[in-house]
């Protein structure tokens, strides 16, 4: 068993679908982050048998935690404070998502037009939908 | 300042007063012959176009006003790598509004994000068409009497037709609409918009594959065109594109009152012979398409008609 020292202050994102640890990481833009973060990977878990955490130093202020949910829907994050959870957080799918994923239909303008951001809004909840806002093509993580 | 970048831009109600407005136009069109006087339209088209460029050039001089623009990305500053935004900044101090066509999709909303002036999609891509919407929205309304209730058949390409995709997104918003979607197995209609527009709205839908078995059940028939632009396989276009031809044999079972629409250009999916026939109205259509842009010009532009002379 490996051991990761726990928390004093800041944020664990717990139950990520076991494989998807480094995507949250690299949607988070946790690389420049400058405390210590920690991602366990295949981690035991009794309700999913194996699964992701990711354990970050202090809570940062430059990130959207809501992102986290886009990308796997079966996250918790537990806010840790003085060593003790002190809010245990199920994010909601954020309506627009800016910055973040790339649309990959090469019909769409923002695969020629310089400097525009790449965004995509919320179309249906229920299937976790997200479309560009331009072209409308539906993002997926393939 | 509003845009017009999707059919769903405008509300039912909007729709209506721009659709009544059009009607008007049609009965008494020296009405609004000065409306526009002192308005420039720039027409900002990216990519080839005859009927959509003339029809809103036409519908800007028909009001009085007057037209600037280009007709190719060659021969605009696109050439040299101007990006849509700055174009659009530019063209902002030059002209009243606009209407843009574009390859690529969703260059019209980056330009209605950039602009002071009214945006208007005049099609980008395979994705919207909203004033093609508008002219089929009008032709129905016009020779119908009314957008409800309603047999619509959809037949050729459903796949990436966008004037399809376009007007099913517009008729789902009015009462008692059944579409029938006819088209090869390749060719059809895709889920998402099942699942994200036909399914909520709650309107009822049928897939075939036979023509003439959707005839006799029909009160429109909207005819499109395979598109070879829209292929990124040769043999794939060959092997579909013949694979409906309206002709006078198929059209027997129809009812004597149906429409035949098309947003034209057509290739060979109407025959000729069809062209005499009451109920082909493809042409109708291209000239209500002036009309309805004329009363779109209008609205974007916050002008009111002009009273009525007795």
């Amino acid at each position: 068993m490996l051991n990761i020292s726990g928390l004093n202050s800041g944020v664990v994102i717990d139950h990520i679908k076991a494989g998807r640890g480094m995507d949250i990481y690299s949607y988070l833009e946790l690389d420049k982050y400058d405390n210590s973060v920690a991602i366990i990977k295949n981690a035991k878990s009794s309700k999913m048998g194996k699964k992701d955490i990711i354990k970050i130093e202090g809570i940062p202020d430059f990130i959207d935690l809501n992102l986290v949910s886009v990308i796997c829907d079966s996250v918790t994050i537990n806010i840790i404070r003085g060593g003790v959870i002190i809010e245990k957080k199920e994010p909601s799918l954020p309506e627009q998502v800016t910055g973040i994923f790339r649309c990959k239909n090469p019909r769409c303008i923002t695969s020629i037009e310089q400097d525009l951001p790449h965004s995509f809004r919320l179309t249906n909840p229920h299937t976790r939908t997200y479309r560009c806002i331009y072209c409308e093509q539906e993002w997926s993580r393939a | 300042m509003k845009h017009l970048l999707s059919p769903l831009d405008l509300s039912v109600e909007e729709t209506g007063q721009i659709l009544s407005l059009a009607e008007e136009m049609i009965k008494a069109p020296d009405r609004f012959r000065s409306v526009c006087q002192g308005k420039k339209l720039a027409t900002l088209f990216y990519e080839p176009s005859t009927r959509t460029r003339l029809s809103f050039e036409a519908a800007m001089l028909n009001l009085g006003g007057s037209i600037l623009g280009f007709s190719s990305a060659d021969s605009s500053s696109a050439a040299k790598g101007e990006s849509v935004a700055d174009t659009i900044r530019v063209i902002s101090s030059y002209a009243d509004i606009c209407a843009m066509r574009h390859p690529k999709e969703g260059a019209p909303m980056v330009a209605a994000q950039y602009a002071s002036i009214p945006v208007i999609n005049a099609g980008d891509g395979g994705h919207n068409h909203p004033t093609q919407t508008l002219t089929d929205l009008l032709t129905i309304q016009s020779l119908k009497g009314r957008l409800s209730h309603l047999t619509i058949g959809l037949c050729g390409d459903l796949k990436f037709g966008r004037t399809v995709h376009s007007l099913i997104h517009a008729l789902v918003r009015y009462e008692g609409i059944h579409f029938i979607m006819i088209s090869p197995e390749e060719l059809r209609l895709p889920s998402y918009i099942k699942k994200e527009v036909l399914e909520p709205a709650g309107t009822p839908y049928q897939e075939l594959t036979s023509l003439e078995d959707a005839m006799p059940k029909l009160d429109v028939l909207y005819m499109t065109r395979v598109q070879r632009e829209r292929f990124f396989n040769e043999e794939d276009y060959i092997r579909l594109k013949d694979t409906y031809i309206l002709d006078k044999q198929k059209l027997s079972g129809a009812k004597d009152d149906m429409l035949i629409l098309h947003p034209l250009p057509r290739v060979n999916e109407i025959a000729s012979e069809v062209d005499s026939d009451p109920r082909a109205v493809y042409f109708k259509q291209a000239e209500y398409g002036v009309y309805v842009r004329m009363a779109l010009i209008m609205t974007l532009l916050g002008l009111q008609a002009p009273e009525a002379q007795f």
